[in-house]
């Protein structure tokens, strides 16, 4: 067997765990638990991009997900109880039918996609053709996805880095990190 | 050698999945962040062996950044519980913890 039907195995163990991962999130009332196993999500999920060859996905998933949110969610969990209260039935019988409903919606969406690796597909037409002929003569760099972020489309990032910049800046003002947080904890003590 | 590598990964996942069995039932607190420790490692391994079978040198790189992140996200863990706050840093706590006389005891 070549190496490509090989990692066609390892992918399905990979979904398969996150599969159950999922499943464990739902089901689990421990809070601390769900924070772990949510990091174990995105950990597993980003091993899995990186077999779809999505390698700066990965990168984005493994910083982010694992890394990240994983704090922020210790964070949150400080402010609210240990232990999640079990939902009733009745809510379990709407979220199913949300959950039925979307699914059916996505299925039926599903013969529209473009076959896997197909030549004509709007990934592979338009203007992407042009930057896989284009950048490594304009650009000089072997990679397309960062030339296309940083040099074609540099004020767009531009514009989007400033945004986040501009959000961050807003939160550290109204909620004020490292000043009034650890200063009113002491004063209760 | 592709064989081999294959096999090697089987087990990789299949000590993965033991370590999703106990961060699952995992009965206290410190079960799992080894659990989830451990499982990140496995990932770390797992990458590795794919980036072999695969052909693929760059998940090399993203299994060094697993490493990392791990160990950062492991250490946050255990502050945070230790401490119960992120804020403060961690070589400062213990100092304060000094001066006040609390490893005496």
């Amino acid at each position: 067997m070549s190496g490509a039907d090989l990692t066609q195995f390892l992918d399905y163990t990979l979904i398969a765990m996150l599969l159950a991962v999922g499943f464990a999130i739902v089901r689990l009332r421990n809070l601390f638990a769900v924070v772990m196993l949510t990091g174990v999500y995105s950990l597993l999920s980003a091993a899995w991009f990186v077999s779809l060859d999505a390698v700066d996905v990965a990168f984005t998933e493994a910083a982010v997900g694992a890394g990240i949110s994983t704090v922020l969610m210790l964070g949150a969990m400080l402010l609210t109880a240990r232990e999640a209260e079990a939902p009733g039935r009745g809510r379990h019988l709407a979220a199913m039918l949300v959950v039925t409903v979307a699914g059916m919606a996505l299925f039926f969406a599903i013969p529209d996609m473009p076959v896997y690796g197909a030549a004509d597909s709007p990934a592979n037409d338009y203007v992407g053709h042009s930057y896989l002929e284009r950048t490594p003569n304009e650009i000089e760099i072997p990679n397309v996805v960062t030339a296309v972020l940083a040099s074609y489309r540099g004020y767009d990032t531009f514009g989007e880095v400033v945004v986040i910049f501009t959000a961050a800046l807003g939160v550290i003002l109204l909620l004020g990190f490292n000043t009034g947080g650890a200063r009113r904890r002491e004063d209760e003590e | 050698m592709d064989t081999l590598n294959f096999i090697v990964a089987l087990g990789m996942a299949g000590a993965m999945a033991i370590m999703l069995a106990r961060l699952f039932a995992g009965p206290t607190l410190y079960d799992r962040v080894l659990a989830a420790n451990s499982f990140g490692t496995k990932t770390v391994l797992f990458l590795l062996v794919f980036s072999a079978i695969a052909g693929r040198q760059d998940a090399i790189d993203i299994a060094l950044l697993y490493a990392l992140i791990n160990f950062v996200a492991t250490i946050a863990i255990l502050k945070f519980f230790r401490y119960r706050s992120l804020e403060i840093a961690l070589a400062q706590m213990s100092l304060r913890r000094a001066v006040e006389g609390e490893f005496d005891e």
